[in-house]
């Protein structure tokens, strides 16, 4: 039995890369959780004809393939081994991985490597080394720390200098400041043989936070990168008709207004548009909240975002690019993001007051003992040691130690938080406004009337296609085993179609099935039966709202459809606040008005009519099932399709901001402590390196607590 | 004291060592699917095929 030792199945990535070459292909696989899933999906990939190889990146969910094959012949492969995937554009394969997190880990090597050098010789000065070992070890120490703390310390300068630019002070400036006097003032103390050298603690200030800034850097990269993915999936190429009716693909940014485009079942409208084809049916439910399907005549006006649901369809564009509506509607979104993007986030307004007063503090420090006793190198000294051990370095970790803990953790359950700020406003809402369709509720079929002989059919029918009324019957008769089917097949904008013990079995629009049965409907042999369309409930919406109310959170349903339809979905989670008859525009509307009344509002929905309130709320979530505007517009997005941990999100964000109030406090006791110490001249490096690593490291674990909120 | 002079170099020579292991396994990617190494230990797949 070979060992597998973790770093000969960590190596091989770079080597595997240097023998198959690039990854043709890249796709997402947002169930896969654990070694079997890493299995399951290389060994599946890799028993295909045509693949060189498949390897999985679990912490971005995410296999890269290398392979001849087109990206529908892996995704039903994956499909059979049991893993939902979904192709990514060829934009997510560039960029070779994450260049800002290996620098990060680069920088922070360098100052760690120092660090540890640097404070062997530290200890043995404060062991009592003197004269002319002491002056030496100092040397060596500045000639090893100087340009580490240059080089490493880049990240805290460049933003430190691009917030003085703007005239504003952030956490980086007091760090910086602390980082590059405390080396300055060190190496004019070593060239003149001085007993106090803060090398060890600039080189712990950078290392510690770069610590920080990396894990922070981390969580973000892995929610950006799932947030993009989800954009990806969105389409890029339409199929434009040329003169001789021939299909050519061709990126959505060349289009031209004119442009006759033909649309395949399943797919969303890139254009705003007239409708050529005699009839088509298409779903707006983005647009109007409805999730009937619509049927248009030749002639009506379609609009970019729609979803083609029946055959086929051609038609000629007549606004593209900024000028649809779904465009328009952006930019409604990003006036009213604007205004928000004017939140001050915690660790800012902390700097703001922070800063100030250490800065003050350090500067009647220095005139205070100029004044006292006249020596200007002691006065400057003692300044020195003051802005060091003010703790810049527990107070730059305070809040993101604890927003990383805190978005990691929901990562794993599916939520994806854009930002740390998005958290904070999290942790303030006190009402959470819910979208009813597609939100709340989810398209359904009724099955109480399908015959129990007719159900294993059905479900054998419907696991073979992904279109939205199949996946729900899916799930309704998920009980069911499914039977055994030949010859399963999809018709484009009609349905699925099988033989069961050699009779003809189908699925699908009545007029297929070959009989008028109203909308939709299956064909046993010569048998017809109707199914009837309703709305069902996501699952996790009643946990998510029975839990919000426990907490006291006022809870809002906002919807487009009849107050009737929308009272019963209300009456069935227990809401009873219900905002029905609502026309699209008008929702951001009400939003409005419940923030002038002073909620602070988390709002839920998926919609084009959603979005702009998802973007004037105080903070906003999105299903990600929902258009890529919303999904866009939204602080966070959910990946699956349980909304039940709702109320745990609420939680970890209320803990996550009690425990960087707390992780203030801590830093502050510090500085308590420490402070009047460094005020009166006493403070030595030794002080100041304790101080430091106990009060980072406390935070550190203090931060760690957010993960104990139980979901 | 003159031992110093050879062992301060020793110290940051070794010192010196770790940290290009260190950035040797940054240029090799190692950090980039932490949560996959911890699960790929425990696949077993060099094992040569039994029976």
């Amino acid at each position: 039995m070979s060992m597998a030792c973790p770093a000969c199945t960590a190596a091989p990535i770079a080597a595997q890369r240097a023998r198959d070459g690039v990854a043709d292909m890249a796709l997402s696989l947002p169930s896969i959780h654990c070694a079997g899933c890493i299995r399951g999906v290389e060994e599946s990939l890799g028993a295909l004809p045509g693949v060189r190889f498949a390897r999985v990146n679990l912490s971005l969910k995410r296999v890269s393939v290398g392979t001849s094959l087109p990206e529908d012949r892996i995704i039903a492969a994956l499909a059979e081994a049991g893993f939902e995937a979904h192709a990514l554009s060829s934009e997510m394969l560039e960029g070779g991985g994450d260049a800002t997190g290996r620098d990060l880990l680069w920088r922070m090597g360098l100052s760690g490597f120092a660090m540890m050098n640097v404070m062997l010789l530290s200890v043995a000065v404060w062991s009592g080394a003197t004269d002319a070992t002491r002056d030496f070890f100092h040397l060596i120490s500045a000639l090893v720390a100087t340009p580490v703390v240059v080089y490493a310390g880049q990240p805290f300068f460049a933003s430190a200098t691009g917030a003085l630019r703007a005239r504003r002070l952030n956490m980086d400036v007091p760090i910086s400041l602390a980082i590059l006097l405390a080396t300055v003032m060190s190496l004019y103390e070593t060239l003149h043989s001085g007993a106090h050298a803060y090398f060890d603690a600039a080189l712990s200030l950078t290392f510690f936070l770069l610590i920080g800034r990396y894990l922070d850097h981390r969580t973000r990269a892995a929610a950006r990168s799932a947030a993009r993915e989800l954009s990806a999936l969105e389409q890029f190429r339409a199929d434009r008709l040329d003169d001789a009716g021939r299909a050519i693909p061709t990126p959505i940014a060349d289009l031209a207004v004119g442009d006759r485009l033909l649309i395949a079942t399943g797919m969303r409208l890139p254009v705003d548009g007239e409708l050529l084809s005699q009839s088509a049916q298409l779903d707006r439910a983005f647009l109007t909240g409805e999730s009937e399907t619509v049927t248009a005549a030749a002639g009506a006006r379609l609009h970019a975002g729609e979803v083609n649901l029946g055959a086929p369809l051609t038609l000629r564009a007549t606004a593209v690019g900024e000028d649809t509506t779904l465009r328009r509607i952006a930019a409604m979104v990003e006036t009213a993001e604007n205004a928000r993007n004017s939140y001050t986030d915690l660790a800012d307004r902390a700097a703001a007051i922070y800063a100030p007063a250490v800065h003050l503090l350090a500067l009647a420090a220095f005139l205070g003992w100029a004044l006292w006793d006249g020596d200007i190198r002691h006065a400057l000294n003692v300044a020195i040691a003051v802005l060091i051990i003010t703790c810049p370095c527990a107070l730059g970790l305070a809040v993101p130690a604890v927003s990383t803990a805190a978005i990691s953790r929901l990562y794993g359950r599916g939520y994806l938080v854009k930002s740390g700020s998005a958290l904070e406003r999290l942790a303030d809402a006190d009402t959470v406004v819910f979208d009813k369709t597609g939100t709340l509720t989810l398209p359904g079929v009724a099955v109480e009337g399908i015959a129990p002989e007719d159900r294993p059919i059905l479900l054998g029918l419907a696991q073979a296609s992904s279109h939205p009324l199949a996946r729900a019957l899916r799930e309704a008769l998920a009980e069911e085993r499914p039977a055994a089917l030949d010859q399963i097949h999809e018709v484009a904008g009609q349905g699925i179609e099988g033989q069961y013990r050699g009779q003809e079995v189908r699925l699908g629009n009545d007029s297929w099935i070959g009989a008028r049965v109203g909308g939709f409907g299956y064909r046993i042999g010569a048998r017809n039966a109707p199914l009837a369309k309703r709305e069902r409930l996501r699952p996790g919406a009643e946990e998510a709202v029975a839990g919000l109310r426990a907490t006291g959170k006022r809870i809002v349903m906002l919807s487009g459809d009849r107050q009737q339809a929308a009272e019963g979905i209300a009456r069935a989670l227990g809401i009873e606040e219900v905002i029905a008859g609502v026309v699209p525009e008008e929702k951001h509307r009400v939003l409005e008005r419940l923030a002038a009344e002073g909620c602070r509002v988390l709002m839920v929905g998926d919609g084009l009519n959603d979005t702009p309130s998802l973007a004037a709320a105080h903070v906003s979530l999105a299903p990600s099932s929902a258009i890529d505007a919303a999904r866009t517009a939204a602080d966070i997005v959910l990946t699956r399709e349980d909304i039940g941990a709702l109320p745990m999100v609420l939680q970890t964000a209320e803990r996550a901001r009690r425990l960087s109030m707390q992780n203030f406090g801590i830093a502050l006791g510090y500085n308590a402590i420490a402070v009047p110490v460094a005020l009166v001249g006493l403070a030595t490096p030794l002080i100041a390196a304790l101080a430091m690593s106990a009060s980072s490291l406390t935070v550190l674990a203090n931060a760690m607590r957010v993960r104990k909120v139980r979901s | 004291m003159n031992v110093l002079l050879v062992l301060i170099p020793v110290s940051l020579f070794l010192g010196g060592l770790g940290l290009a292991g260190f950035l040797w396994t940054i240029r090799s990617r190692q950090y980039d699917d932490d949560s996959g190494n911890a699960a790929r230990i425990l696949l077993d797949e060099d094992d040569p095929p039994e029976g």
